[in-house]
């Protein structure tokens, strides 16, 4: 075992020092997963499209670079980056400790927060002393479970659920008063279908990195530290030349970028 | 390991018991009590009245315990009609419709204990209240019931303990029972061993107790059946 970690390390060392020698990125390959609407899904046509997509291609037109897309299982989509089957993700992934430990991460492009939903009218607004006794249902072992009870936990009934799914089927039928969860998950799984027509988003922004991380970033190879310097250059561009609120306005209706 | 987690969030463990023998001593109770007159009927009343009885015991024991949840926890609350109906502030509460499904599920395994007992009392016992004179209610008071409680124990012992290991769904409709106390306890920490493991020794422990009961109840009611001097 430890013959092959050196052996590994040895590799990686000589693989890093091969690619550190000066690269133009000129032609830069994406890993895209293809599995994930809104963000990122596959047309009937057999095109990639969605949020992440737009982005990436958006990114490639700020750095004047030649982008090509490549789909990639989830559960494979790290080991192919350092495999160098493409040289940088942008498919949501959220940046995280462990994640960090493997590659390295560009700023967040997007961020979007949890966000308490309730019946439309049944809080007039958002406070602790509001929500008080009601009864909130999560999706149990989430990041949106512990803020909950972190944080809530001796003022509401924290009603734990197995899917989103079942927690949607509560709140309709009256079972629970509220929901925590992921703004976009909410709104396009819940509040833009008939069962939601009835119900709102209430209280502010939830993203406290503590509980909610920081967002969502492009993944590269931690020695192409050259990459994600032209990477975060590039999300600034979009994002002050209107192009990423464009492509925001295209699929969802408020700021997913965060503060 | 590290099981300092658990003493740490040992209340809510404890919690947990109460809401599981609550829900099981609750149905148990209620489902024993409906299953009685049930298993009498179904061995003396015309077809008419056995008929609803068979479809009930049938559609219970047919059907696995958490499709049955499912159905009255999302399942009525799908209607409308139901919802505005004065059942609704019932099944609104997830302890109602644990204690709803599992009653009614305890019933039914439970009134085909009983009915298979009664069936096998012995034709002698029966001759012989007759021929006492004894109206069919006495007889079935004093004789039928007693001797088929007896023999009903042995089997029924073991439908206490898979009500007890049943109720570990109710965590699934949102009760903190001992299966959901070790739920949370295991999501905080990422620590699924340590938090199922002490939910296992507290249903291991709540069983041995029955067992024990059971076994004194033995003892007490097959006295008649011992040698002679024995105990």
């Amino acid at each position: 075992m430890k013959k092959l970690l050196v052996l590994i390390s040895l590799c990686m060392f000589f693989v890093a020092a091969g690619s550190a020698m000066a690269k133009d990125w000129k032609k830069v390959r994406i890993g895209v997963e293809g599995a994930y609407p809104p963000f990122s899904y596959v047309e009937p046509s057999g095109e990639l499209a969605g949020f992440d997509i737009d982005i990436a291609k958006a990114l490639g037109k700020a750095m004047g670079t030649e982008i090509t897309l490549v789909a990639q299982d989830w559960d494979g989509i790290i080991p192919a980056l350092l495999a160098k089957k493409y040289d940088a993700i942008i498919a949501s992934m959220s940046i995280t400790e462990e994640r960090k430990k493997k590659v390295a991460f560009t700023n967040k492009y997007y961020n979007t927060p949890a966000k308490f939903v309730c019946k439309k009218g049944a809080i007039d607004s958002f406070s602790r002393e509001a929500i008080k006794g009601k009864s909130v249902g999560v999706q149990r072992a989430t990041i949106h479970d512990k803020y909950l009870t972190d944080n809530y936990g001796k003022d509401v009934k924290v009603k734990r659920y197995g899917t989103q799914d079942e927690a949607y089927l509560d709140i309709v039928a009256g079972r629970i008063d509220m929901l925590l969860a992921d703004s976009i998950a909410l709104s396009d799984g819940f509040l833009k279908k008939d069962e939601g027509k009835d119900y709102q988003f209430i209280g502010p922004d939830l993203s406290d990195p503590k509980w909610f991380g920081n967002g969502a970033g492009i993944a590269i190879r931690k020695e192409d530290k050259d990459l994600a310097a032209l990477f975060n250059k590039a999300i600034d561009t979009i994002r002050a030349d209107g192009t990423y609120k464009a492509i925001q306005d295209k699929y969802f209706d408020f700021n997913v970028y965060g503060d | 390991m590290d099981f300092s987690i658990i003493a740490e969030n040992f209340d809510i463990y404890i919690d947990g018991l109460k809401n599981t023998l609550f829900l099981v001593s609750i149905s148990l109770a209620a489902g024993l009590i409906m299953a009685i007159p049930l298993a009498v009927l179904r061995t003396s009343a015309g077809k008419v009245v056995q008929a609803p009885i068979r479809a009930f015991v049938y559609f219970f024991r047919g059907t696995p315990l958490l499709v049955q949840m499912f159905l009255v926890y999302y399942g009525f609350g799908q209607f409308d009609v139901f919802k505005e109906s004065i059942f609704w502030p019932f099944f609104k509460e997830a302890y109602f419709c644990a204690l709803f499904t599992f009653s009614l599920n305890t019933c039914a395994y439970t009134t085909e204990i009983i009915r298979g007992a009664i069936e096998t009392t012995p034709h002698g016992e029966i001759e012989a209240a007759r021929a006492a004179g004894m109206s069919t209610f006495l007889m079935l008071r004093r004789i039928v019931l007693p001797s088929a409680f007896r023999r009903a124990l042995p089997a029924y012992s073991n439908e206490i303990i898979f009500m007890l290991h049943g109720s570990a769904l109710a965590s699934v409709i949102t009760i903190i029972d001992i299966t959901g106390a070790a739920r949370i306890v295991s999501s905080r920490y990422y620590s699924p061993y340590e938090a199922f493991l002490t939910a296992a020794a507290f249903y291991m422990v709540i069983t041995f107790t029955i067992v024990f009961l059971i076994k004194r109840l033995e003892v007490h009611w097959y006295k008649h059946l011992q040698p002679p001097g024995s105990t």
